[in-house]
């Protein structure tokens, strides 16, 4: 960072070297033409030089000094952060009433991008990027004396090695997964936890046990998202369970995906339940199969199976957007029983009222550990309770302080934007 | 053996995703865009397994004479359709086989898959869409059907937020006295959905939020083997 000032002083005194020499231009200008010398064309030259020589009587002589104002300009890079943000920062003498910022754009030319009106202040310049200089100009005016004044500095945000700003994330992240690794390894060594009743996933029974009755098939839907969305890990995992089950009981199984990365992983995992109930033979690749990547085709295309293959059960679990409806109230209508869930809070009240079960919030990621009854599973659940006691304290904590009027317990948590 | 490989990267990458979002110097706070983008061109090698897919369902379907075998047959006449005359002409502004198509485009006013997807795609998509309507009518007719403490509460409260969200609402209540100004059902309605509402929906965001955490420490520490296609 260097701080240099344009054409090496304040412009004020440069502006008033230049209104001085002007001053003697003109005089000499009306001494020659007193005495006539600009009659003949040959002492031109001479009045050109008579020019010359007070410019130079003017640089030569510095004019007295005047209260010439003062002040500071810098850039900081913002520490501890992604190395997107520079604080520009400046202490100006009084005697200006308008600020600006400038920085250049592509062709070099200052634009302004910030007004102030403070002597004293700072600026964050945020998404920038990391390791770049920016130069920044800082021009200060006086309307009623026309005073102009500018300062530029240089600066480059730098970025860090830990986001400060995520700290309360990160010791959330700890404290939590913790939990959960302390209440598997509790689990694993044979201590007893309680793990409340979940009552759309012990729901599966009865409706792989309808459709058994029945002879009709169960239809699962993983929702419309992609692979890289964890509800749709999630539902896969449900899935898991629920196809060893309907392999057991040589039920049907019906699995429509919307895209194609779903859909191997959906195969994998429906080949490898069969084979774990020891029935490779009724496996068949088209259980599960491609539909279209297209939302409302989709859903047409699902309303369409229910309509035509009449499923005994249906589940809707994964991410869900508008068409939650549209399938749980196509699948009501058939009179199948249905179970859904989704982390997607919007969707939730429609499923709730179309559907015989629904798994709200977490549960959609408790299904898989509840439906293992596996201890070192079950265990990483009561962890999720610790985390909700945590939240329910923190929340209750910095209301207290919001109260009392204390904002760092706040700050703290909301981290650097 | 099989299992471990699958695992040991799980584990691995999950790590380093988790540090990247907390370090944000190189190469840590470029590895999540890496990672997607390996998803993207990995996605898109998939897509011929899903039409394949596609293909093979329908022509079983079609073979078998499966029950409204016809819709079948249009499913994969459509396919080929948009497939062939994108192949041939292009979209937009992309080429085709063929060229830009200038002389059909004349005719139809666009190219053909462009003539297509906004005249019939477009419609088809927003025919669905405007089901919920009716849907969303038939659903709340049976949420408010009176049967238990809950739906009694829900019945009042969508009664209220439906009024409120509607000049019946103002119509209903604007004789109210100032003092009982929090009795207005537009003033009410503000009021459930700024608070209880929101307070539900966030209680379930952190729910989510906390269930997520747990199931991918269960992934990466290779707890979960669901998505392998096993437990064990």
């Amino acid at each position: 960072m260097t701080l240099t000032a344009v054409f090496g002083k304040p412009i004020s005194h440069v502006a008033q070297h230049a209104d001085a020499a002007e001053t003697m231009i003109a005089f000499v200008n009306r001494i020659c033409r007193r005495i006539g010398i600009l009659r003949y064309k040959k002492y031109e030259v001479i009045m050109r030089i008579c020019s010359l020589l007070a410019i130079l009587m003017v640089l030569a002589f510095p004019l007295p000094a005047l209260d010439a104002p003062s002040g500071t300009f810098t850039i900081e890079d913002v520490p501890w952060d992604n190395g997107m943000k520079l604080l520009l920062k400046w202490n100006l003498s009084a005697g200006f009433d308008s600020l600006q910022i400038l920085t250049p754009d592509s062709l070099g030319v200052f634009q302004s991008i910030q007004i102030d009106n403070r002597s004293t202040g700072d600026q964050i310049m945020a998404n920038l990027e990391p390791n770049q200089d920016y130069t920044y100009r800082l021009e200060a005016y006086n309307r009623s004396t026309g005073e102009r004044y500018a300062l530029q500095a240089t600066g480059k945000p730098l970025e860090g090695w830990f986001y400060l700003g995520k700290l309360s994330y990160l010791i959330m992240l700890l404290l939590i997964s913790g939990a959960i690794l302390y209440y598997i390894f509790s689990a694993r060594r044979g201590k007893e936890l309680f793990i409340r009743r979940i009552s759309g996933l012990d729901s599966m029974e009865e409706a792989i046990g309808r459709a058994t009755e029945k002879g009709k098939p169960i239809l699962f839907v993983p929702g419309i998202s992609d692979l890289e969305d964890i509800q749709t890990i999630a539902a896969l995992t449900i899935l898991s369970h629920l196809a060893y089950r309907a392999a057991e009981y040589d039920t049907s199984l019906i699995v429509p995906c919307r895209f194609s990365m779903v859909l191997s992983a959906a195969r994998e995992v429906v080949r490898e339940a069969y084979m774990k109930a020891g029935k490779p033979d009724a496996y068949r690749e088209d259980m599960v199969f491609y539909l279209t990547d297209d939302q409302f085709g989709f859903v047409a295309g699902i309303d369409g199976i229910m309509v035509r293959e009449q499923p005994a059960a249906n589940f809707f679990l994964g991410s869900f957007y508008a068409e939650s409806l549209i399938l749980a109230e196509t699948g009501f209508s058939t009179g199948a029983i249905q179970t859904a869930g989704t982390a997607q809070a919007h969707q939730l009240p429609f499923f709730v009222v179309s559907c015989d079960y629904t798994l709200i919030g977490e549960e959609l990621f408790a299904a898989s550990a509840y439906l293992s009854k596996d201890p070192q599973q079950l265990g990483s659940l009561k962890g999720h309770d610790f985390g909700k006691l945590l939240v329910i304290l923190l929340i209750l904590t910095g209301i207290g302080f919001e109260i009392a009027g204390i904002s760092w317990f706040r700050t703290f948590f909301e981290g650097v934007r | 053996m099989k299992k471990n490989i699958p695992l040991l990267f799980a584990f691995v990458v999950g790590i380093i995703v988790l540090a990247s979002e907390f370090i944000p110097h190189r190469p840590f706070n470029s590895i999540t865009e890496t990672l997607q983008n390996w998803f993207m061109i990995i996605s898109g090698f998939a897509i011929l397994l899903g039409q394949i897919s596609l293909v093979r369902v329908n022509v079983s379907k079609i073979r078998n004479r499966s029950r409204d075998w016809q819709f079948y047959l249009a499913c994969l006449i459509s396919f080929a359709l948009m497939v062939i005359i994108g192949l041939l002409w292009g979209k937009q502004e992309a080429r085709g086989i063929l060229g830009q198509g200038a002389a059909i485009t004349a005719n139809l006013g666009s190219k053909p898959f462009d003539y297509l997807f906004d005249n019939v795609y477009i419609h088809l998509s927003a025919t669905m869409f405007s089901l919920l309507a009716f849907f969303i009518a038939s659903a709340a007719y049976r949420a408010f059907i009176i049967r238990s403490f809950e739906s009694n509460l829900l019945m009042i409260t969508g009664v209220i937020v439906i009024l409120g969200r509607t000049s019946m609402g103002s119509m209903l209540t604007g004789w109210l006295p100032a003092r009982l100004h929090f009795l207005h059902l537009p003033v009410l309605t503000d009021f459930i959905m700024q608070y209880p509402n929101s307070a539900a929906q966030r209680a379930i965001m952190i729910s989510a939020a906390l269930g997520i955490l747990g199931s991918s420490l269960r992934i990466i520490l290779g707890i979960e083997r669901s998505y392998l296609g096993s437990d064990k």
